[in-house]
């Protein structure tokens, strides 16, 4: 038995330890860093500059939650597109959804600077027509483009995962019973698709909320979020007081959101990928 | 309704893949320009492999990226074994919750509070730079356990766990049946474990750009660098070829799939 539970801590020491320094510690020091000055000295400054950034959040939180939005309006039917095919096709389509998220996103994200911007392919195009060229850059809608764009492969695939489990015979089932389409969906469908729903949200809006760089690309230095605000503080200023306190609170932001997302889902809202 | 969907489809692949063939369509450029383009040319391939800076980074990234994935598998691995033999509810929730932290939260937050972590290490003993080779490790490493253990813990949950009791009736020591038994039929969530640390890390930017040292540039960092200027169509023609390497990847690893899956029908008729 001492042998047995002397094999288990040997077997649990590895990653605990690292756990504990590289995940638990690191949160404290950036709560010690939220709560201090610059010399070491406690201080309530940082927390109360945050005052001046509530517009930096709100702009990110709206962002956000609309990009969200947008990507579950596609990635839902998507997703229920997808099961429709014949399972051949499926895995052939999953893979063809998920091949754009192994490319970089700062060169996916470049990419659409080029469509959009001034001298661009939308413009190019616009005046070959002899129509009115706009610039897209720096506008609100090009930055939600953004962000819908490269995280829509995360909002598909979970939906997918559990829509794709759904016991076919459950389907029948309610057709047996008299369910036309459009109840089927609403009282079978939507209903069991829910925990991927959750995860999707989860997956698209956590990196939306804390991006910095597909602001600084298509939001051509106008539109500034919590992340862009965060790296300049950190990579710029090297204030790392205020950008510690400005990463703790869109912890706890985050922390908030999954908390209600979760009550949504009865509790089922694990990961699903 | 079946056209509908088709058209459906079809939009949001034309949208997923709109940047992807502007990408591949300019790396042909003969110009320098990446939205002007004034000739079919296949100079940028050339300039690319005699670009050092640009292989540097290649080689920097693929070294990174395959010794944290490594370090992470061997970790994550022996992790999962912990947890799933743990006999106190708490203590293996308590480890999950910790596992879930940097799954759950923002990039940009880990990447910060680990580099507030070491430069806080660095001021306490006094060095004169705190970020390099091994705190980027360090970081990537981080990042890379909790996907292992989450790929490994259900493998070894579907393991009927009497295999291993049957392999110490017959005389193995505990430690030997875990090897024998154990470790074979978990071995296909360790290679998936492994291979999705090693594209993870390949593809980090946001973690690598607050937790690395000057003296050490991955391909995430020199294009971030780049787009802060202008980018040259070399770039894109480095993405093309990463795009293509990764298309052939995954339709060999299907048809492998297939192959495999109508192996199977086979076995059970």
């Amino acid at each position: 038995m001492t042998k047995r539970s002397a094999r288990q801590a040997l077997i649990n020491a590895p990653y605990m330890l690292w756990a504990g320094i590289f995940i638990v510690v690191p949160l404290f020091i950036v709560m010690y860093y939220a709560f201090t000055d610059s010399t070491g000295a406690f201080s309530f400054a940082n927390i109360l500059a945050l005052a001046d950034y509530a517009e930096v959040f709100r702009v990110s939180i709206i962002f956000s939650v609309i990009a969200t939005i947008i990507t579950l309006l596609i990635g839902y039917p998507f997703a229920y597109c997808l099961t429709k095919l014949p399972v051949r096709a499926q895995r052939m389509q999953m893979m063809l959804v998920m091949l754009p998220m192994w490319m970089n996103l700062l060169i996916r994200t470049y990419s659409w600077m080029n469509i959009l911007e001034k001298n661009g392919l939308i413009n190019t195009v616009l005046s070959g027509l002899g129509l009115p060229t706009a610039n897209m850059i720096g506008t609100p809608g090009a930055v939600i483009l953004g962000m819908v764009y490269n995280y829509l492969p995360y909002m598909i695939l979970p939906i997918y995962t559990t829509m794709a489990k759904i016991d076919p015979s459950l389907s029948e089932a309610a057709e047996d019973l008299g369910c036309n389409a459009w109840q089927k969906m609403r009282r079978l469908i939507v209903p069991m698709s829910i925990p991927g729903v959750v995860s999707g949200i989860t997956m698209v809006f956590v990196p939306s909320i804390s991006t910095f760089y597909i602001s600084q690309k298509l939001g051509g230095g106008k539109i500034l979020l919590i992340g862009d605000i965060i790296e300049r503080q950190i990579q710029v200023s090297y204030n790392y007081n205020l950008g510690a306190s400005l990463s703790f609170v869109l912890m706890v932001l985050i922390l908030i959101s999954m908390a209600i997302m979760n009550r949504f889902s009865n509790g089922e809202g694990e990961m699903v990928v | 309704m079946r056209s509908v969907r088709s058209i459906f489809m079809g939009l949001v692949y034309m949208f997923l893949y709109a940047p992807i063939m502007i990408l591949v369509f300019f790396s042909f450029n003969a110009g320098k320009s990446t939205s002007v383009f004034s000739g079919f040319s296949l100079k940028w391939y050339g300039e690319l492999f005699s670009n050092g800076e640009a292989m540097n980074a290649l080689g920097n990234t693929l070294l990174l990226a395959v010794t944290s994935a490594l370090i992470a598998t061997v970790i994550g691995t022996v992790a999962a074994v912990g947890i799933y033999n743990m006999r106190s509810k708490f203590l293996s929730s308590t480890v999950m919750s910790v596992t879930n932290i940097p799954m759950m939260n923002p990039d940009i937050v880990t990447g910060v509070s680990l580099m507030l972590l070491f430069v806080f290490v660095g001021r306490l003993v006094g060095a004169a730079t705190s970020l390099n080779f091994v705190t980027l490790l360090i970081a990537h490493v981080t990042f890379n356990i909790p996907y292992v253990i989450l790929n490994v813990l259900p493998k070894l949950r579907q393991t009927d766990s009497r295999l291993s009791e049957a392999a110490q009736d017959l005389g193995c020591t505990p430690v030997q049946a875990f090897f024998k038994v154990v470790l074979p039929s978990i071995a296909p969530g360790i290679f998936a474990a492994l291979l999705m640390a090693f594209t993870l890390s390949l593809d980090d930017f946001v973690i690598s750009y607050y937790t690395n040292g000057a003296d050490f540039q991955t391909l995430p960092l020199m294009i971030y660098s780049m787009t802060k200027k202008t980018v040259r169509p070399d770039m894109y023609a480095l993405s093309t070829l990463i795009f293509v390497t990764i298309l052939i990847l995954l339709i060999v690893s299907n048809i492998l799939q297939e192959k495999s899956d109508k192996k199977n029908r086979k076995g059970i008729n």
